[in-house]
């Protein structure tokens, strides 16, 4: 008992934690476990009490310098050696390092006798030998409880487990104390009457033949923690929690558009496509296209550089890459880049919770920006309606705090009202494409139209959906007094336009001679009747001119007559007396 | 608990009067285990040495270990209770907890009990 250990912790928050390395745990204890405190993990058999103390050890010796003590009463030191090595931790190692000790109690209850008084002292000293040979923060007790196997007064042994978990605190080490749930209460001997710090409890439940593992917290003295149940996962990377619902509305928005690539629908949506970090949801009938829309979306992700993750519950992944070919995407390109990853699982596979944590997971690793779900509606099949409604609006929530764009299809089934998802999500997406058929003149097309999408202008106009070799494309439909048109409708009905185009046009230019014809005859009218006028004019000015000189000679006729005569010459008046006498 | 009897048997009362068959050139050998002079410990030690007296006069051999001293002895004989008799000999081991006071326990536990009328 020469060295202290715990002293160096750090003691920079008001109740110290002792992080547990494990991936959500932390973030729902708000730090980890109570640090010089005794943790209490209780759950049936397989729950993963073990593991989850083994890994706070092993976290704790490599991650943060904290070495570790693992008395084990229920398996050997090979045994967990082997057990955790699949997991990728090297318990060897870390002996040789020392910087974790395993000591195996066996208790034979078989070749024990008991006679008279006794206490548990032999425990606290390899204990405190354990702890100093290795100078261990940490400690882990797994599982206790088979001492009351081992031991038959019971009297005693309370006495000196009270004493063991006072003696822990005392030495200032966190303790991980795992215990096997009892009927109708926590343990089956009732320890949790003596670790009252932070109680843990670890739940493996089926229902409906689907397992999922729960955490929860049940107590934690001086800290805020989350109450709920958290899903939990053990898998090749140990264990991890994913705290699904510690979620607001509180996640940041983007101002940045994203292609959905298809460019005529980014034209639909506010001619930029969509925001980054929404929710996409294409809702359709059978067939309507939707995942090849998605593949469009994923395509265009990977050629801007980003990460693309796909959940599909329908196809596997060669089945989508040889489909997607069809339609002129080379998904196959993406996923050789490490851009693109698929994630085919039957969605009956595992529960809800599960496939949640599942998505979480895969999602913390990779770090995508688009999230595709195809089809979110399977997921009813993993659980109820209720339950497949929350564990959606968690994803959500999830990948919006990301700010990862979600796109997620749906499948609409004939008998059900259209506009309307099996999981009434609607609500809850920004963007919301719907696809159907258009059944006319014995055959059937594709529609998309835009129902919602929030905080853009975005298009009213239904859009015929043609898949081609070269992708997706969308064509204006006809809509006219005959309804929606589309495929060969429309095609014949663009060539009966066609044809009246050109009609029109005739007319117009037919019209058009006829005015230049028009004015030509008004022109030639018009420069015949000023000949004329000049004509006449000419005539009048001769005229004219004809009587003034004939004036003229009768004038002077007069003069030369009354000069004849010899009349009185009165000058200026001549002229009119001698007409008047005339 | 989980590989019981590959060891050693549970042990009715008969059985043991007759696995016990008297070895009188046997030594004995006992190892108490101790954590310091506390009073219990020395209570075990004097019961102990009492009945070795009355039962196995001569042929016994007892080793006390104090796990203050020696810490790491405590793993070997798997010692969590204190105080504890192990009898390494004759086999098969036997681990008898507790301070020994009842005398009628101990030696059934020692599987002495049957050898009692012999002296």
């Amino acid at each position: 008992m020469s060295k202290t250990s715990g002293k160096n912790s750090p003691q920079n928050r008001s109740l110290p934690k002792a992080p547990t390395g494990i991936q959500g745990l932390d973030e729902i204890t708000g730090g980890g476990f109570p640090r010089g405190r005794p943790t209490l993990v209780c759950g049936s058999a397989g729950a993963g009490k073990t593991l989850l103390a083994m890994e706070f050890l092993i976290r704790g010796a490599t991650e943060y310098n904290e070495p570790g003590v693992f008395m084990a009463f229920e398996e050997t030191a090979p045994e967990l050696t082997q057990n955790v090595r699949s997991l990728g931790f090297d318990l060897d190692e870390l002996a040789e390092q020392k910087k974790l000790i395993i000591d195996y109690v066996r208790i034979e209850r078989s070749e024990i006798d008991e006679t008279g008084d006794y206490d548990l002292e032999g425990l606290f000293i390899r204990l405190a030998a354990a702890i100093d040979a290795v100078g261990a923060q940490r400690v882990v007790l797994d599982t206790i409880e088979n001492l009351f196997a081992g031991l038959q007064n019971e009297g005693i042994l309370r006495a000196e487990l009270r004493r063991l978990f006072r003696w822990l605190k005392d030495r200032g080490v966190s303790a991980v104390i795992t215990a096997e749930r009892g009927e109708g209460a926590l343990t089956r001997h009732g320890l949790e009457e003596y670790v009252s710090d932070c109680v843990i409890l670890l739940d493996h439940r089926v229902t409906d033949q689907v397992s999922t593992r729960r955490l929860r917290i049940v107590k934690y003295r001086g800290t805020a923690h989350g109450t709920n149940e958290y899903p939990f996962l053990i898998d090749e990377d140990g264990f991890s929690v994913l705290p699904v619902t510690s979620l607001g509305l509180q996640h940041e928005v983007s101002n940045e558009r994203i292609s959905s690539g298809v460019p005529r629908l980014d034209t639909m949506l506010g001619g930029e496509g969509f925001f980054r970090g929404t929710t996409i949801l294409v809702s359709g009938t059978a067939g309507t296209g939707k995942t090849s829309l998605a593949a469009h979306v994923v395509d265009a992700a990977c050629r801007r550089g980003e990460r693309c993750l796909y959940f599909s519950f329908e196809e596997s992944q060669g089945q989508l890459i040889r489909n997607m070919r069809s339609i002129g995407l080379n998904l196959e390109q993406w996923s050789k880049k490490n851009l693109l990853q698929f994630h085919s699982s039957r969605a009956t596979f595992y529960g809800l919770e599960m496939h949640l944590a599942i998505i979480h997971k895969i999602v913390q690793e990779f770090q995508p920006r688009v999230v595709i779900i195809d089809p979110i509606g399977s997921l009813i099949q993993a659980g109820n309606r209720r339950d497949a409604h929350t564990m959606l609006i968690r994803l959500i929530d999830f990948l919006k705090q990301r700010q990862v764009t979600a796109f997620l299809t749906n499948l609409t089934s004939g008998g059900e009202a259209l506009e309307k998802t099996d999981v009434e999500i609607s609500s809850i997406v920004d963007t919301w494409l719907f696809m159907r058929d258009i059944e006319l003149d014995g055959e059937r097309n594709r529609a998309l139209y835009v129902l919602k999408s929030r905080g853009m202008a975005h298009s009213n106009q239904l859009r015929e959906f043609l898949l081609t070799e070269r992708g997706v494309d969308l064509l204006n439909v006809y809509v006219g007094p005959e309804g929606v048109l589309t495929g060969s409708s429309r095609l014949s009905q663009e060539a009966r336009e066609e044809a009246a185009a050109v009609d029109r046009r005739q007319e117009v230019e037919r019209k058009e001679r006829e005015r230049t014809r028009k004015r030509e005859a008004l022109e030639a009218r018009i420069a015949a009747l000023r000949k004329e006028f000049e004509v006449e004019e000419e005539e009048a000015a001769t005229s004219v001119s004809r009587d003034v000189s004939r004036e003229k000679v009768i004038a002077e006729n007069r003069a030369a007559m009354s000069r004849s005569r010899q009349a009185d010459m009165v000058k200026g008046s001549a002229l009119p007396k001698g007409r008047r006498s005339s | 608990m989980k590989k019981a009897g590959d060891k050693v048997q549970p042990l009715s009362l008969q059985e043991i009067g007759e696995r016990n068959e008297p070895t009188d050139d046997q030594v004995w050998q006992l190892r108490l285990y101790v954590a310091g002079q506390t009073p219990r410990s020395l209570t075990a030690f004097a019961n102990l040495k009492k009945i070795c007296e009355e039962h196995l006069a001569g042929r016994y051999n007892i080793e006390v270990v104090d796990l203050v001293k020696h810490p790491q002895l405590a793993a070997g004989d798997q010692i969590l209770a204190i105080p504890t008799l192990v009898r390494k000999l004759p086999q098969p081991l036997r681990k008898i907890v507790g301070d020994l006071r009842d005398t009628e326990r101990a030696l059934v536990g020692l599987q002495l009990r049957p050898a009692t009328p012999e002296k």
